[in-house]
């Protein structure tokens, strides 16, 4: 595959190829992880200016939104973006695009072998500076860094699926690889040594195998959960705040049917609930509200781990939709965000499949 | 929780049916003066795929120990595909519930056309054997869900 030899560390080769498609007019806007040098703190940029990219850190290990729900009501505003993406936010925005809510026109997506992001709270603690450096030492060699999201740990699509670029970063330097031609045509013209080469197996074999050893023990860790009493034990401190679908990037519905009326109760509902059981829980209906979501999304799940990140009250929800998302996806060998074109498992069917699942 | 599994207890299994096949299936079932069982509760539905799941959960964390869903034969429905989207969504949500450690059984789907009385009589009656075997639902007197 053609790629292009990066002189510099990634970023800023990132970063000088972000600017060149800024001012060469290729793009009207970049989106990427942005770091302010002076106070450090991030957030998720779009940038039209190409002078904005000195606070550019396209491969910041962090999330504070995933991109790709960021991504998707911009990508179809007609501008030409270059997006920044990690892979599972790349997975995230193309489950969208399915929903059409996102379009791949007039989008250039670059995105890398993700070594994981740290939480948010590492962020608000200020722990950030003193990991990053350490986190690229650490990724180069294809050894997990600590401290990461529990997703991110047990992460086995951290190689992009579907980007128009994408970025290796090796012991043996960086590279740049260019997947399609609008890849090569938005590419021409930028400076840097062009080569026929892949992405390290062998790196990305490492990768995987302390990643599978990890996604191993968090599902191991999640099965004390299972069961009526484990679920109640586990969401029974759920605030019922609801932030774990809003912050994801598959729930796109504005009016989310568990918001709506539906669910609204009124007087004669909590009287007949106290009389059959004695007690209620309040707020109502944490796990049907986590049980539906699961049958509404489960099987789109890229487990980037925003859920987790933000609950309040860390109930490890992300780890629950990994782990039941690649059950159901399984039953229709479907695996989320890895082709545009692949229809959502449930949008379809086959006349003759599932035998007698009564 | 309660484990009165061999109580002789009349399950509640809170049925959702397809106007076109299953309700029709459980009127000629009543006409032709074949016995089921009155653990069956009714729900007359347009179309199985109606159902969204979350009203199946909604069932079964109510309380219900079982949740029957009867839709047309694959290749019968009246609006022509309603059907596959339900075994789909059925097949999900059942694999929820086993990867949760949810007692999955308590879910039940059956094609049930509308000249089959006799096959709607049949179901509910083992149906309801196999829930009287289970037992109640633990979900009838748990609090905090």
């Amino acid at each position: 595959m053609n790629s292009i030899v990066m002189k510099q560390d990634a970023s800023t080769a990132i970063r000088e190829l972000l600017a060149y498609l800024l001012s060469s007019g290729r793009v009207d806007a970049v989106l990427t992880m942005r770091q302010v040098p002076e106070t450090g703190s991030c957030d998720l940029g779009l940038i039209t200016d190409p002078s904005g990219m000195v606070e550019a850190e396209p491969f910041l290990p962090v999330m504070t939104a995933n991109a790709g729900q960021a991504l998707s009501s911009i990508s179809m505003s007609g501008k030409r973006i270059a997006a920044v993406l990690k892979p599972c936010e790349l997975r995230g925005f193309t489950e969208r695009v399915k929903r059409e809510q996102g379009s791949f026109d007039n989008l250039l997506t670059i995105s890398s072998i993700c070594g994981g992001v740290f939480p948010l709270e590492k962020v608000i603690s200020g722990d950030l500076e003193k990991l990053v450096p350490r986190y690229i030492e650490k990724t180069a060699r294809a050894e997990a860094p600590r401290g990461l999201r529990e997703t991110c740990k047990a992460c086995e699509e951290f190689v992009p699926m579907n980007a128009d670029i994408s970025v290796s970063v090796t012991e043996h330097g960086s590279l740049m690889h260019l997947h399609s031609d609008r890849a090569e045509e938005y590419t021409e013209g930028f400076e840097g040594e062009r080569i026929e080469a892949r992405a390290d197996q062998s790196h990305i074999d490492r990768m995987m195998k302390s990643r599978s050893a990890a996604k191993g023990k968090l599902f191991q860790s999640l099965e004390k959960s299972s069961g009526l009493d484990g679920l109640v034990d586990l969401f029974g401190k759920c605030v019922g705040c609801h932030g774990c679908s809003r912050v994801c990037p598959i729930c796109y519905c504005q009016h989310c049917d568990f918001e709506s009326i539906n669910f609204d109760y009124n007087q004669p509902y909590f009287q007949e609930s106290l009389e059959a059981r004695g007690a209620l829980r309040l707020p109502p209906d944490t796990i049907l509200f986590q049980l539906g979501r699961l049958t509404h999304m489960s099987f789109s799940c890229v487990g980037c781990g925003m859920c987790s990140d933000v609950c309040p009250v860390s109930i490890p929800v992300a780890g629950i939709f990994k782990k039941t998302g690649e059950r159901t996806a399984g039953l229709f060998d479907y695996v989320p965000g890895r082709d545009s074109e692949e229809p959502i498992p449930v949008m379809v069917f086959k006349e003759e499949e599932l035998g007698d699942i009564g | 929780m309660i484990s009165d599994k061999h109580d002789d207890f009349t399950p509640r299994i809170t049925s959702f049916l397809c106007k076109w096949c299953s309700y029709t299936g459980a009127d000629l079932a009543g006409t032709n003066r074949l016995q089921y069982p009155t653990s069956i509760i009714p729900i007359q539905v347009m179309c199985s795929s109606r159902v969204d799941p979350v009203f199946l959960i909604k069932a079964f964390l109510s309380g219900s120990d079982g949740v029957l869903m009867g839709g047309c034969h694959p290749g019968d429905c009246h609006y022509e595909t309603g059907n596959y989207h339900t075994r789909r969504r059925f097949a999900i949500l059942k694999e929820i519930f086993d990867s949760l450690g949810l007692e999955s059984d308590r879910l039940k789907l059956s094609w049930i056309s509308a000249s089959e009385g006799p096959k709607f009589a049949q179901v509910s009656n083992e149906y309801t054997e196999q829930i009287r075997k289970m037992g109640k639902n633990p979900t009838r007197k748990s609090v905090f869900l």
